[in-house]
C-alpha cells in the first residue's frame, strides 16, 4: 500500500522519515535522470549482487521441483518398489533406499518439508522478535528491563539444551512438521528482539516520531505504521537468515532423531536414515546432503545480498 | 570496575536460579523415567512403588527442587542421577572428554580464522579472499552431522583403507587396553584427529569473518592512514598496528562461542561416539531412565555456568583491550 505523502511503499522498508526535503522534480532540472523509488534502488542492488541473483534462482528452482515435482513423478515418497538400495539410475536418479523407497521422490518431500518448517519458524521467530525488540525499545524502563532479561535468560542456555527438552517428550505431537516448527520458532527470536530493540531506541528519538507524539498519534499506530517500516530492512535480513539458520537447526534435530519424525521426512532425518549405509551406499547420503547444503547456502547467500540492497549501512567493507 | 562485576556475578546467578527451576520443572513434566518398568507386566506394582519412592517421584516437585538445590549449594553435590551415580563425577568425566574435544578445536580455529581473515581482509576482493569467503559460507551453511560423516565415511575409510591399517580412528575418544605413556598419547590423538578437524572447520569460518570484518574496519580508519602516511613499513603498520586492534572484537567471540561449546558439541560427539557432556544431556532427555532431572540439573549447572562466566570475562576483557569500554 503506497504511503499517501510519500508515495512510496513501505514494505520497500526504507520509508524515509516525513521531514526529509522532497527533491526538485528532475524536469524541473531540465535533468533526464529518471527518478527511482526506493524500492527500485534496493531491487538494483539486490540484482547487482551476482551470488544472490544466482542463489534465488537456484532456490526458486528447488523450491518449484519439490512442490510441483512430486505431481508428475511416477513414486511417491511412501511408495516401496521391489528394488533394494539400487544405485542411481534413469528409472531412480537418485536411487533407492534398503526397503525400497525411491530417493528422487523422497527428496522432493523432503526439501519441501525442510522449507516449509524453516518458512514458518522465520514467520514465528521475526514476528516474536519483533514485537518483543520493538515493545521493550519503545516504552524502555520496566518494560524493556523485563523484556531485555527474558531475552537473556532464553540466551544463557544452550539452544539445543531448551529444543531437546521440548521437542524429546513434551507432546504426543513431536515428530510433526508442525511442532518442530512451532517450538524452533520459539526459541529463535532472541537476536532479532534485541536488534529491533536497539533500532527502536534510536528511532523513537527521531523528529518524525516526536511529531507523531505531537499530533496525538497512538503508540500502536507510531509502532506500526511508522517505526516497523523505519526498521524493516534488518528485519528482513534477519527473518531470511533465519529460515537458514531453521534449515540447519531442523536438520539437526532429526538426524538426532528429535525432529521430524516417519512418516514425515525432511532433509535431516533422511541423511539420519541413511547414514549407516552410507559407506556402502553413497548415494544415501549424498544427495540428501547435497541438497541441505546447497538449500542453506543459497539462502544464506540470498541473505546477504537481501542486506546489501536493504540496509546499505551495513555494508561499508563487505 | 568491582561493582560492576559483582553486579554481574550477582545477576548471573539469579538467571542460574531461575533457569534451573524452569529446567527442573520442565523436564520433571516432560516425561516419566519409569515408564519402561510400568510397561512391563511381569514387574509388581510394589517394585515400582518402591522405585519411584527411590527416585523421589512421589515427593511435590518444589520439594524435590527445595532438596536438589540445597544440596547443591549447603553440600557442593550435584544429586544423585537416576541410574544411580553421583551427577558431580559423572560430569567430571565428561566435562574431561569434551575439553580434549573443544580445546584443540578452539585453538586451531583461532589460528585459522585470524590468519584467513586477515589475508582476505588484506587482500580484499582479490582471488584469495574469493576462495576464503566462498569456502567460510560452504562450511557455515553444512551442518556439523554432514560434515563429520562425510570425514567419517569416505575421508577416514578411504585413508585407512589406503594405509592398509588404521590410521585415524572414526569411534570413540581412546581404544580400551593401550598401555605405555606415548602409545596412549598417540591412540588418543588418532582419534582426535577426525571430531576435532570437524569443529573446527565448522567452526573457524564464523570466526574467519569475524576477523575479515574488524580487520577491515580498521584498514580503512584514519590511524592506519597516518600510521602509512608517516612511512612505517607495511609490516608494521599491519601487525603492530592494524591488527592489535582488530583482535579485540574476535576475542570476545571466541570466549562466548567457547563457553557454549562446554556444554558439549553435541552433534560432533554423537557422529565420533564420543562420551562428552552433549552425550550426557542427550542421553539424560532421550536415554533408558529418561527424562533423568538430576544428570539434566547438573549438565544444565556446569553449562550454564559456562556461559555466564565467559560471557562477562569477554566482556571484561573487552574493557581491558580498548580503553575507551567504560562500565556502567
Amino acid at each position: 500500500m503506497p504511503d499517501p505523502v510519500s508515495g512510496l511503499t513501505p514494505s520497500a522498508g526504507l520509508t524515509p522519515p516525513r521531514d526529509v526535503v522532497a527533491p526538485v522534480s528532475d524536469a524541473a532540472q531540465g535533468l533526464t535522470i529518471e527518478s527511482r523509488g526506493q524500492l527500485r534502488l534496493a531491487l538494483e542492488r539486490f540484482v547487482h549482487h551476482r551470488l544472490a541473483l544466482a542463489s534465488l534462482i537456484v532456490f526458486v528452482l528447488l523450491l518449484l521441483v519439490s512442490t510441483i515435482g512430486p505431481l508428475f513423478w511416477h513414486y511417491s515418497f511412501t511408495a516401496i518398489t521391489n528394488q533394494f538400495a539400487t544405485a542411481p539410475s534413469a528409472q531412480h536418479p537418485f536411487g533407492t533406499d534398503l526397503i525400497g523407497h525411491d530417493l528422487f521422490a523422497q527428496a522432493m518431500e523432503a526439501e519441501a518439508t525442510s522449507v516449509k518448517t524453516a518458512v514458518l519458524v522465520a514467520v514465528i521467530a521475526t514476528a516474536i522478535g519483533t514485537m518483543i525488540g520493538a515493545v521493550a525499545g519503545y516504552y524502555g524502563k520496566l518494560a524493556d528491563a523485563l523484556l531485555m532479561r527474558f531475552t537473556d535468560l532464553i540466551l544463557a542456555v544452550p539452544l539445543l539444551a531448551i529444543l531437546l527438552v521440548l521437542s524429546s517428550k513434551l507432546s504426543k505431537q513431536a515428530g510433526s512438521w508442525l511442532f518442530t516448527a512451532l517450538i524452533l520458532g520459539f526459541v529463535l527470536w532472541t537476536n532479532l528482539a534485541r536488534q529491533v530493540r536497539g533500532s527502536f531506541l534510536s528511532l523513537r528519538e527521531r523528529e518524525f516520531v516526536e511529531a507523531e507524539h505531537a499530533i496525538g498519534a497512538s503508540d500502536r499506530r507510531i509502532i506500526f505504521r511508522h517505526m516497523i517500516p523505519n526498521a524493516v530492512g534488518p528485519i528482513i535480513v534477519s527473518a531470511t537468515l533465519t529460515v537458514a539458520l531453521a534449515i540447519l537447526i531442523e536438520a539437526v534435530l532429526s538426524f538426532l532423531g528429535l525432529g521430524i519424525q516417519p512418516p514425515e521426512v525432511s532433509l535431516g532425518s533422511l541423511i539420519a536414515s541413511g547414514q549407516d549405509a552410507a559407506a556402502t551406499l553413497p548415494w544415501l547420503f549424498f544427495f540428501p546432503a547435497g541438497l541441505l547444503v546447497i538449500t542453506i547456502l543459497s539462502v544464506n547467500f540470498i541473505g546477504d545480498g537481501l542486506r546489501d540492497a536493504l540496509d546499505p549501512a551495513q555494508r561499508a567493507h563487505r | 570496575m568491582w561493582g560492576y562485576l559483582l553486579r554481574r556475578v550477582a545477576a548471573g546467578i539469579l538467571v542460574l536460579l531461575v533457569l534451573s527451576f524452569g529446567m527442573f520443572l520442565l523436564v520433571a513434566l516432560s516425561g516419566d523415567p519409569l515408564a519402561q518398568l510400568r510397561a512391563n507386566p511381569q514387574i509388581s506394582p510394589a517394585t515400582i512403588a518402591a522405585a519411584a519412592a527411590q527416585l523421589h517421584l512421589n515427593q511435590p516437585l518444589v520439594e524435590r527442587y527445595w532438596s536438589w538445590l540445597t544440596g547443591l549449594l549447603l553440600h557442593g553435590s550435584l544429586g544423585t542421577s537416576y541410574t544411580g551415580q553421583p551427577v558431580g563425577s559423572q560430569i567430571a568425566q565428561r566435562l574431561t572428554v569434551t575439553l580434549k574435544l573443544i580445546v584443540p578445536a578452539v585453538i586451531l580455529s583461532v589460528l585459522l580464522g585470524v590468519v584467513v581473515g586477515v589475508i582476505s581482509a588484506v587482500r580484499q576482493y582479490k582471488p584469495v579472499d574469493h576462495i576464503s569467503t566462498g569456502l567460510a559460507y560452504l562450511f557455515f551453511s553444512t551442518p556439523v552431522f554432514v560434515l563429520g560423516l562425510l570425514l567419517k565415511d569416505f575421508l577416514a575409510v578411504d585413508l585407512n583403507k589406503a594405509a592398509g591399517h588404521t590410521v585415524l580412528f572414526t569411534v570413540g575418544e581412546s581404544s580400551p587396553g593401550i598401555t605405555g605413556g606415548w602409545n596412549v598419547f598417540t591412540n588418543e590423538v588418532q582419534h582426535a584427529v577426525l571430531p576435532v578437524l570437524t569443529l573446527t572447520l565448522i567452526t573457524y569460518a564464523t570466526w574467519s569473518r569475524f576477523q575479515r570484518a574488524a580487520m577491515l574496519d580498521v584498514l580503512n580508519s584514519d590511524y592506519i592512514r597516518l600510521a602509512r602516511a608517516k612511512g612505517l613499513s607495511p609490516r608494521r603498520v599491519l601487525f603492530v598496528h592494524a591488527l592489535r586492534n582488530a583482535l579485540i572484537p574476535v576475542v570476545t567471540i571466541v570466549a562466548i562461542d567457547f563457553a557454549a561449546l562446554v556444554g558439549g558439541a553435541v552433534v560432533t560427539e554423537i557422529v565420533f561416539s564420543w562420551d562428552g557432556m552433549g552425550q550426557y544431556l542427550l542421553n539424560g532427555l532421550t536415554g533408558a531412565e529418561s527424562p533423568d532431572v538430576y544428570a539434566v540439573q547438573g549438565w544444565l549447572i556446569v553449562a550454564g555456568t559456562a556461559v555466564i562466566v565467559f560471557n562477562i570475562l569477554a566482556d571484561l576483557l573487552y574493557g581491558l583491550l580498548d580503553p575507551r569500554v567504560r562500565y556502567a
